[in-house]
């Protein structure tokens, strides 16, 4: 009887420690797959491998009379006052959207300095700038 | 003037709160079975005064006074009396003094409710609950005061931002408070518990109401803020994986997983320490979604102006809690019996938990581990919807199946006899799968196991709803909550799986067609309003297949006080579907660019979340009708 029972109890604690392992290791295993890294137009000129499949967010102030529209798309440069890339996006802009305002978008390069982006990210205040941007801009406005 | 006022009572409150825990702490060492008097008489002034300073503080927003820093800085006296009102907590400063009276009233309440558990209990609670409170009420006091004054008195307030200014936000934050703030006093009972060795199953009762009470507000609080979301921010979906809507997520999956396990504990007298871990690991993640929203760490949608300082203090005082708690869980910890039939309710439940730790799990890393990145190796990262959506929609399956069978399980010793009915109902959900397939449209793999896995909870729930009737012995409670979750996941699912979406740049009497729909942008209006200029839009939407027509009208909102501009979707909704638009302009230019979608079923979605909280409110009313 006793055995029956310490049996029981060591498989449950087998299936539960070796079930909370496979679930850890699955979702880093997909935490790693699904990360969005963040550069800056600088990053991309200076980065000698990149992933051109994997999606990314760029960042940077929308450059003054960069925007052109058209019925299908919206491009435009983003700057970081070194380096630039032009970017190519169809959908909604937000609110704040303007030239000379910083801007992320997220998508996928082409090459080194064109960008299709399809989510150009929400921001609530005039004041806000995501954090990403504001250390390039600490780092490149002195 | 009411600066003073306000002042002056955070000072006393912080006094009394002095008091209650000197003047407990002595009753403590009294050894006859009765709590004095006064500490229920100080208690009871404490909230009064709490929510007489809550007043003070909405009073000086009704008057506009801007002499206070908070009311300039989040009100203008050209605002709707509404919003100078809902402004009072849709700040930083203000919704503090909001967590403080949940704190205190909280603490009132549990003091004269919990009458027949032993004193020392009770009184411990009340004075780790007065911990608690004074630590709020020092942030309050020497760093985030409502009641600073600003001199000279300015003439106009900078305004609150217009997207805060909203039915759905001005209720969402005390909804959401009662939830988060309302885990507070299991956390304290929690430890008191460990420390006067109170682990009998009574101990269950004492706090299994505040857990319901807590879960309910916290789930509808987590509906308001994903039904503004939709409308508000333009962009038509209700949930982001925000790090600030994952803030309030992580503490429900620990709520609902206590909800659970609690039945355990009073059932079977199991998991004594599973259920304190789970009470307190439920306020600790509350309060750090707190500090993760305020210190600004976390790149979010959110609004709260975000001050490291605010950060370094709410992290300390976090820090605190975490280790006593844990120091006092390896002290007090004895061994268990966890000798569990495999096949009995027991384990269904912890089968449960296990889910709620895992989607815990998932989601706190997924919303901390930019941070270490960040911190580690230098490198910006954020993590997206795709990572929650491959992790939790597979999970969900088994879940849900889970779910549907766990509920009739019976306790210590289980025997499966109706296999059949469940193959029966299992083979009812692939056929009704397949009937929206062959007739509607088709779809991914993931999403038909998802909607076959709802529609099986559906179907099993609804029939033990069935049978419990004739039997004339069933709790309701549970069958409305359970068939509402199922509902809730078919229709997100048949809401993913058919909703549409169209963009387009657009010019004034242009039309553009897609599958069976025209649009037509008609007409832009300009129009006054009291606080803002609004440009609206008029577009016809034609389906050429039913021939129905539905104008809606978009507006492009310039807000003066504060500067700035807004969207407003315009949505007709019926019972089958919402149609949502959403119009932009663009930057020198007289294209419009606008945002259409059709999203099947969206009023379900919100219902089904309201019937899922209702099963939690019947059974907090059958929990006070029989105790």
């Amino acid at each position: 009887m006793l055995q029956k029972k310490v049996k029981k109890r060591v498989s449950l604690l087998v299936v539960l420690f070796s079930s909370s392992v496979i679930a850890i290791f699955f979702i880093l295993q997909s935490l790693n797959s699904n990360i969005l890294y963040f550069k800056s137009p600088t990053d991309i000129k200076n980065n000698q491998d990149i992933n051109f499949k994997k999606k990314i967010r760029v960042g940077g102030m929308v450059k003054k009379n960069s925007l052109i529209i058209n019925e299908q798309e919206i491009k435009f440069i983003i700057t970081d006052f070194n380096n630039e890339l032009k970017i190519s996006f169809s959908g909604t802009v937000p609110n704040l959207f303007a030239e000379e305002k910083g801007v992320v978008a997220e998508g996928k390069l082409q090459d080194k300095s064109f960008f299709i982006a399809d989510r150009i990210l929400a921001k609530h205040d005039e004041n806000y700038m995501p954090p990403e941007l504001k250390d390039i801009m600490k780092k490149n406005v002195k | 003037m009411l600066s003073n006022i306000g002042n002056s009572i955070l000072f006393i409150s912080a006094f009394l709160s002095i008091s209650i825990i000197y003047l407990a702490n002595k009753n403590l060492k009294v050894s006859n079975n009765l709590i004095i008097k006064n500490i229920y008489q100080l208690s009871l002034i404490q909230s009064t005064l709490i929510i007489v300073c809550f007043f003070t503080l909405i009073a000086a927003f009704i008057v506009s006074d801007f002499s206070l820093v908070t009311v300039y800085q989040n009100s203008h006296s050209m605002k709707p009396v509404f919003y100078k009102i809902a402004g009072t907590w849709g700040n930083h400063e203000g919704s503090l003094l909001l967590w403080v009276i949940i704190l205190t009233i909280f603490s009132f309440l549990f003091l004269i409710y919990n009458k027949d558990h032993p004193k020392k209990f009770r009184l411990l609670t009340l004075i780790i609950q007065n911990i608690l409170i004074l630590g709020f009420l020092f942030f309050i006091l020497f760093n985030s005061n409502p009641f600073s004054s600003l001199s000279p008195t300015p003439s106009e307030g900078l305004g609150l931002n217009p997207i805060l200014q909203d039915p759905a936000l001005a209720i969402h934050p005390p909804l959401l408070y009662v939830g988060f703030v309302g885990s507070s006093i299991y956390f304290s009972a929690a430890i008191a518990s460990l420390i006067v060795n109170y682990s009998e199953k009574s101990f269950s009762s004492s706090i299994k109401n505040w857990v319901l009470i807590s879960w309910c507000f916290q789930t509808l609080g987590i509906l308001v803020g994903s039904i503004w979301a939709y409308y508000e921010l333009g962009w038509g979906g209700f949930w982001f994986w925000d790090p600030v809507e994952n803030a309030s997520l992580l503490p429900w999956f620990a709520m609902t997983a206590l909800l659970h396990s609690l039945i355990v504990f009073e059932k079977r007298n199991l998991f004594y320490f599973w259920v304190i871990i789970l009470c307190l690991i439920t306020f600790i993640l509350s309060v750090t979604g707190t500090f993760l929203v305020r210190s600004g760490i976390l790149n979010s949608v959110h609004t709260f102006a975000s001050d490291p300082t605010r950060g370094v203090y709410i992290l300390l005082f976090l820090s605190l809690m975490i280790f006593s708690s844990i120091y006092l869980l390896f002290k007090k910890y004895k061994k268990e019996n966890y000798n569990l039939n495999q096949n009995s309710k027991e384990t269904f439940i912890l089968i449960n938990n296990w889910f709620m730790m895992f989607y815990l799990i998932t989601v706190l890393l997924g919303t901390i581990y930019p941070i270490f990145t960040d911190a580690l190796t230098d490198n910006k990262i954020s993590v997206g919807p795709p990572f929650y959506n491959a992790i939790i929609f597979p999970i969900v399956v088994i879940f849900l199946i889970f779910m549907a069978v766990g509920p009739k399980v019976k306790w210590i010793k289980n025997k499966f006899e109706d296999i059949k009915v469940y193959f029966l109902i299992l083979a009812g959900s692939i056929i009704l799968n397949a009937l929206i397939l062959v007739f509607i449209k088709s779809y991914s793999i993931l999403s038909n196991f998802i909607i076959i896995s709802a529609l099986f909870l559906i179907i099993s729930s609804l029939k033990d709803g069935v049978s419990a009737i004739q039997k004339n012995k069933f709790d309701l409670a549970r069958i409305i909550s359970h068939t509402s979750f199922g509902f809730l996941v078919l229709f997100i699912g048949l809401n993913h799986i058919f909703s549409i979406e169209r963009d387009y740049n657009i010019k004034v009497g242009e039309t553009k067609n897609f599958e069976n729909y025209s649009i037509k942008l008609e007409k832009l209006d300009l129009k006054d309003f009291p606080n803002y200029k609004a440009v609206i839009g008029t577009l016809e939407i034609n389906n050429n297949f039913s021939n129905e027509k539905n104008i809606l009208k978009p507006e492009i909102r310039i807000y003066d006080n504060p500067k700035t501009l807004t969207y407003e979707a315009s949505i007709k909704t019926n019972l089958l579907k919402d149609y949502y638009l959403t119009m932009s302009n663009i930057d020198r230019s007289d294209y419009y660019n606008i945002k259409f979608q059709k999203k099947p079923l969206m009023i379900w979605i919100w219902i089904s979340v309201v019937m899922i909280v209702a099963g939690g409110f019947l059974r907090l009313f059958k929990n006070a009708k029989y105790s």
